[in-house]
């Protein structure tokens, strides 16, 4: 996984609650078995006029210009700024994917859903929860200034306004870590294997039925 | 020191070590695969070299993508095809047992699970869907994930966890006649909106929970994660052993007895702490009907469609505003002059035998409305549909005019060849109501199962304790 430090970049305001992940990529593009290519389709309902399908030329399809990714300088942006409860619904990775592969970096909202925001660090994608009045500060400052430009520093736990002002926010030491060093999940668990094989064997002894996954 | 919740309980018992800031690294005792979030963490496998952990804690089927008509002719859609057809050769190369489309064990995994006697109280349950809350309802910790967790999974049987805040929902009195599962899960997100589970994992207690049945809870259970909970659960008692007894994989002989003993303490402590309490009456629960497009958009089929401008929130009132355009509902509306153009029965939330049969009930002797242009039933599995053939239940469905359809999850979420066409309203016994979850531009109202029928029979929604 590609490690996560610092970034500054242009702000996209999607000014939504529950902002689902049916919306962010629906389903007719979850038939792909890759995880990358869904950049083009993040939220496509929103996005275009006419109803889209895997395969299609994207570039060849009418633009809703009133969705504020089809606008510049927001077609740009890399920091997504969004109301409470972004990402509920289908626990579908893809809509992270979306996000990342269209160039999205950081989201930032008031409160995720829980899959969502486990599913973005292990892809890179930063979930920044910031209390509701700053976050509508946000969406101010952005409306007043289309193109402002934030810097997120996961290491200090800050996002820095233009101005100078530093908005810290919370995050696990453990994923922090994780995505400050670019780790993989799965080798990390595995140099604990010899623990688990020790659980597994306590357990088999303590609840045998656990241990028989066949079928009569 | 105050008692564990059955929460406390269930994670305790499955937590192989912990990091310092808490987050823990969880054993799992079951996975679940379908076709769609799996084939990345099976190449994600393949590329790193690495293998399953234990096969045996893992059961797959395909169930989104898979035609609902005569499968004789395989998937018309190609690309569907690929991601059932990926899916054989994933559980093929890795040795994975799966049930595939021919076998008469197939299904929704949710729906297949449970029935198999595979989730089992006790037991940690994963899949690569938020739905996996259904198999808390066993008094399992049952909860959805991501695609890369899935490959954590099968690779290290277990998954880095944060334990949740723990919150009760007790649903206290009984019942009154007409009133489900379904109404009282919709009620329940109507209380606590779509994010108010969030960061928690739910127990749902209370008089009301034990007279439900198995299936019944896992109604309730499957929408937790509808509330904002990845996991819901439902204590273990009489039922839950009842239900399990006898399924094909169940422990069976001695294996059984301690088993029972061992679930017969899962349950919280009468002095154990929740960090949220919610109580409902279930006696003022009535038939529920979704206007909107979040399933907290919700309200008894006697009311009518709220009107934004009394809403104090302007963020909700703003949110109302978009959901009735999407809708095409005008405030004020009574929900008994909607009028559905199709009639979905089916879905992990809805497509267990007792639905089938609730809705059976209200359906016999009747003929749906002229107005609709369709109404449909999709069994849960195959074996659901081998045992409403065995009561007759398809005979009083196509004879009133109903299709009867092969299991999976159809136009639940509209991935197969199944769904809404712009503009069209559906009366639905799934879980979610978001815009183009049935097909783009599509209109969902959820509601349960009688309610559907009856709304199939009248041409609107109608209250099912007036038939
Ligand atoms: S029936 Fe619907 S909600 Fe359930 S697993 Fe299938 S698509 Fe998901």
């Amino acid at each position: 996984m590609e490690p996560f430090k610092r970034m500054s970049g242009i702000v996209a305001p999607l000014d939504r609650s529950n902002v689902d992940t049916d919306a962010i990529i629906p389903k007719q593009f979850l038939k792909s078995v890759k995880r990358t290519g869904f950049g083009p389709n993040a939220f496509d309902d929103w996005r275009y006029l006419d109803a889209g399908g895997p395969g299609m030329d994207n570039s060849q399809r009418r633009k809703n210009p009133d969705f504020v990714l089809n606008q510049a300088p927001f077609d740009r942006a890399t920091i997504l700024l969004a109301r409470e409860n972004f990402g509920c619904g289908s626990s579908r990775e893809h809509a992270v994917w979306a996000l990342t592969d269209f160039g999205f970096r950081v989201v930032i909202a008031p409160s995720f859903a829980d899959i969502f925001f486990n599913n973005s660090f292990k892809n890179g994608l930063l979930p920044v929860v910031l209390p509701e009045d700053q976050v509508e500060a946000l969406f101010q400052a952005v409306r007043a200034e289309p193109g402002l430009e934030l810097t997120v520093d996961l290491a200090e736990q800050v996002v820095i306004r233009p101005d100078g002002e530093r908005l810290g926010f919370d995050v696990d030491s453990f994923r922090k870590h994780c995505l400050l060093e670019g780790l993989d999940d799965i080798g990390l668990t595995l140099q604990h294997a010899d623990e688990i094989r020790a659980y597994e064997k306590r357990r088999r002894e303590e609840a045998p039925w656990l241990f028989e996954g066949r079928g009569a | 020191m105050a008692g564990k919740t059955l929460y406390d309980k269930l994670w305790d018992a499955h937590v192989v070590r912990t990091e310092d800031d808490g987050t823990a690294l969880l054993y799992i005792d079951r996975q679940l695969v379908h076709e769609v979030t799996s084939p990345q963490a099976f190449e994600g496998l393949r590329l790193a070299g690495r293998q399953p952990w234990r096969r045996d804690a893992v059961l797959a089927t395909a169930d989104h993508n898979v035609p609902t008509t005569d499968r004789s002719k395989g998937i018309a859609d190609p690309v569907s095809r690929i991601q059932v057809e990926t899916l054989d050769r994933n559980c093929n190369e890795f040795r994975i047992q799966e049930f595939g489309m021919a076998d008469r064990r197939q299904g929704i995994v949710h729906v297949v699970g449970p029935e198999e006697g595979f989730t089992l109280p006790g037991m940690t349950v994963v899949c690569g869907d938020s739905h996996t809350s259904t198999h808390g309802a066993l008094g399992a910790l049952a909860f959805g994930i991501g695609t890369s967790e899935v490959e954590h999974v099968l690779a290290t049987q277990t998954l880095l966890q944060k334990k949740s805040r723990s919150m009760l929902v007790r649903v206290d009195g009984e019942l009154g006649k007409g009133v489900t599962a379904k109404d009282v899960v919709l009620a329940i997100i109507g209380e606590i909106g779509t994010a108010g589970g969030t960061g928690y994992a739910i127990e749902f207690g209370g008089d009301v929970l034990r007279q439900l049945s198995v299936e019944g809870r896992m109604t309730v259970c499957n929408m937790a994660i509808e509330a904002g909970a990845r996991a819901g659960m439902v204590a273990v008692d009489d039922k839950t052993i009842d239900y399990v007894r006898g399924r094909p994989f169940a422990p069976r002989g001695e294996h059984w007895e301690a088993a029972v003993e061992a679930w017969r303490d899962l349950h919280s402590d009468p002095d154990a702490r929740f960090d949220r309490t919610v109580v409902l009456d279930g006696s003022r629960i009535e038939p529920t009907v979704s206007w909107g497009t979040s399933p907290e958009m919700v309200a008894p089929v006697g009311e009518r469609v709220p009107d934004p401008d009394a809403e104090s929130d302007p963020v909700k009132a703003e949110g109302m505003r978009k959901a009735l355009a999407y809708m095409g509902l005008e405030p004020g509306t009574p929900i008994t002059e909607i009028r559905p153009d199709r009639v979905f029965i089916g879905s992990c939330t809805n497509s267990r035998i007792e639905d089938l049969r609730a809705a059976a009930e209200v359906v016999r002797g009747h003929h749906v409305d002229p107005g609709l242009k369709q109404a449909m039933v999709v069994p849960g599995s195959g074996l659901v549909k081998q045992q409403a053939e065995q009561e007759g239940l398809d005979r009083v469905f196509t004879e009133a005019g109903f299709e009867w359809r092969e299991p999976g999850c159809s136009m639940c979420l509209a991935m197969n060849a199944d769904r809404l066409e712009p503009g069209e309203r559906c009366a639905s016994t799934s879980n979610r109501n978001f815009e183009g979850r049935q097909g783009q531009g599509g209109r969902t109202h959820l509601v349960s199962p009688a309610m559907a029928a009856a709304s199939a029979i009248a041409g609107h929604f109608t209250d099912v304790r007036a038939l």
